[in-house]
């Protein structure tokens, strides 16, 4: 059992253009961009990759910011800055294909910034069946 | 060459026996461990209710006060979570699978005997 | 240069097991675009996280995915280990590799009877799934299910799997390999397979690399990436060697898929051989992950990678999981530019999609 090499660091979101092209420039691939909701803010997560040794560079964004998106380096960001609009609301600028909020198709409109209410519903208890008691 | 693959599969295929079971005939092969369907010693429960909490798909009903437990076998995803937990090992995951219905009741209920006399209220009798 | 018309394909295709839509803009019979768009499928399983308890969760996190099951239930353990701290004994890592690659064995089989049956060729199609009876009979037997084992939890595995019945697995597994060897001939060597698949969708080393491909897809260009390298649970005692195919065609990531099934057999048997003893799982687990972590494995379809995020209770803030699928669309677009209407179901299917995963 070997430990993954993993890092992370947090960096401004003015920065991360210009991070994403060294990681580029180094030859990394890039392996994911995940969102995480924190209370009134979100994270963001971009992984790169490169022999195995995965960099995380996060950066931290409120409701109604702008995010660059990194689409000039990576075309391939697409996926995952759509689902980071249609899920958390967000708005990702010059992605390289803008589904327009069609990536998911989700009842509730982004899920993830506004969480329905969840009402619980007390479970009706069945009629007793005939074979009611047969332990 | 190919020819002579080929006349060898057919003949194989034609002698020999069937990949497939015939299931309703042949029951299909079960082993000790395969999860079928959940069980309840309903004499030993003492109706904690963990069973219920760490339900992942909440299927498990349990009611202190009726003296009941129940499990909805539509939502039952047999995990064996409830089995784990339970403080008096009276869950129990059996090989066979439950038989199909065709109409409700999907919930199987079960009534637990009355607690004995003297601690609690009396348990209802319906 | 002929009238663009826009076709649809899917959500309901005969080759697609799952939904996904894609809007295909033809020329003729030539794709030049494709548009992918997901969420017909989408439960909301990473929401799920924060209404139960980790230890609970891993039932749910298993049932992300319908065949690479145990890989999922592996990655969220591995990942709420890693927040916690929590060394698992050497016994319990060795069985959930061979668990692994067993579910390797069983997924590329499931996929290469699908792409068999894909192109119109019945029989391979229920050779290869005849073959595939056999590894889910030996699973349901030391696990007791033949999709969704549920063996895994945190901190180890639930219930130990005898060394006897290893052998046993072991012996069987000995006894299926000649076919899977004539499998593996079959898709490379046939006529028919080759005629339909040689050529088409082509992606280089260099494409690959850059829209992050992963798994199978990925080293059927050529591009040596697989999460086992960084040799998480028993796989930096085993040996191993990634599969990669030089074409990066359809064929290509076909016989990668179909010569993993050698090496995830060989893995099994140098596992079964190396077994040590001792228990199987850490005992009780006190308090709740605090803190973050990623973990990456490697599924039958690629690359998976769970992020989790605990504030010290017993629910978890944040579960994240980007699957093998969710990587390939990229690469899959791009696959479909240029090629004929007909093809793009063959093409579609050897990205092995799995949509449940993907949209979680």
């Amino acid at each position: 059992m070997k430990d993954q090499n993993t890092t992370m660091r947090g960096i401004a979101v003015s920065d991360l253009v210009k991070e994403t092209g060294a990681f580029k420039a180094k030859g990394c691939r890039l392996v994911q961009i995940g969102c995480t909701g924190i209370g009134d803010a979100y994270e963001i997560n971009y992984t790169f990759d490169k022999d195995y040794v995965f960099e995380t560079v996060r950066i931290t964004v409120h409701d109604g910011d702008v995010i660059p998106s990194i689409a000039e380096h990576y075309w391939a960001s697409f996926i995952y800055e759509n689902e980071i609009h249609d899920l958390y609301g967000l708005t990702v600028e010059g992605m390289s294909i803008d589904f327009g909020g069609h990536l998911f198709h989700t009842a509730i409109e982004n899920p993830f910034k506004n969480p329905p209410e969840v009402t619980k519903v007390e479970k009706e208890t069945p009629a007793p069946g005939p074979e009611e008691g047969d332990a | 060459m190919g020819l002579f693959t080929m006349t060898k599969r057919a003949l194989a295929n034609v002698i020999g026996k069937p990949a497939t079971l015939m299931y309703p005939v042949k029951p299909a092969k079960q082993f000790e461990r395969s999860r079928g369907m959940l069980e309840i010693t309903i004499e030993d429960c003492i109706y904690c209710g963990l069973c219920s909490r760490h339900c992942p798909a909440d299927a498990i009903v349990v009611s202190k006060d009726d003296r009941t437990w129940q499990v909805d076998r539509l939502r039952c995803i047999i995990c064996a979570q409830c089995v784990d937990v339970c403080p008096k090992t009276c869950l129990r995951l059996v090989p066979e699978y439950k038989k199909s219905v065709a109409e409700p009741p999907f919930v199987d209920f079960f009534q637990g005997p009355p607690a004995p006399p003297k601690p609690e209220k009396k348990a209802k009798e319906e | 240069m002929g009238r663009q018309i826009v076709v649809p394909f899917g959500p309901q295709h005969p080759v697609l097991p799952e939904p996904i839509h894609l809007d295909l803009v033809l020329e003729d019979e030539v794709v030049v675009e494709a548009v992918p768009s997901i969420g017909y499928i989408h439960r909301g399983l990473e929401k799920l996280v924060e209404k139960r308890e980790y230890t609970d969760y891993i039932r749910i996190a298993e049932r992300i995915c319908g065949i690479c099951s145990f890989t999922h239930s592996v990655n969220y353990a591995e990942s709420v280990e890693k927040v916690m701290g929590l060394e698992v004994p050497a016994r319990a890592h060795y069985i959930r590799t061979i668990l692994m690659e067993y579910s390797r064995m069983h997924s590329h089989m499931l996929w290469l009877g699908l792409t068999a049956d894909a192109m119109g060729f019945e029989n391979l199609f229920m050779n290869s799934w005849r073959i595939r009876e056999a590894i889910l009979d030996d699973m349901e037997m030391a696990t007791g299910g033949r999709v969704i084992q549920g063996l895994c939890t945190v901190g180890g595995i639930r219930k130990d799997v005898p060394d006897e019945m290893l052998g046993q697995m072991s012996d069987h597994l000995k006894e299926i390999t000649p076919q899977m060897e004539e499998l593996c001939k079959i898709f490379s060597h046939d006529t028919s397979v080759r005629h339909r698949m040689r050529g088409l969708g082509v992606l280089t080393k260099e494409e690959m690399w850059e829209l992050g491909g992963v798994g199978p897809t990925a080293r059927g260009s050529n591009l040596p990436l697989d999460a086992r390298c960084t040799g998480y649970s028993a796989y930096d005692e085993l040996g191993f060697k990634p599969v990669v195919e030089k074409e990066g065609d359809c064929l290509a990531r076909c016989i990668v898929r179909a010569r993993e099934l050698m090496a995830a057999a060989d893995l099994v048997h140098a596992a079964v051989k190396k077994m040590p003893d001792g228990p199987v799982d850490v005992g009780k687990i006190k308090g709740g992950p605090d803190g973050e972590a990623f973990f990456f494995t490697e599924q039958p379809r690629g690359e998976v990678l769970h992020y989790v995020k605990g504030n010290g209770s017993k629910y978890l803030v944040r579960h994240r999981v980007r699957t093998p699928t969710f990587a390939n669309i990229p690469p899959l677009v791009k696959m479909l530019a240029g090629v004929d209407l007909a093809d793009v179901p063959v093409v579609v299917l050897t990205i092995d999609p799995c949509i449940g995963c993907m949209e979680r």
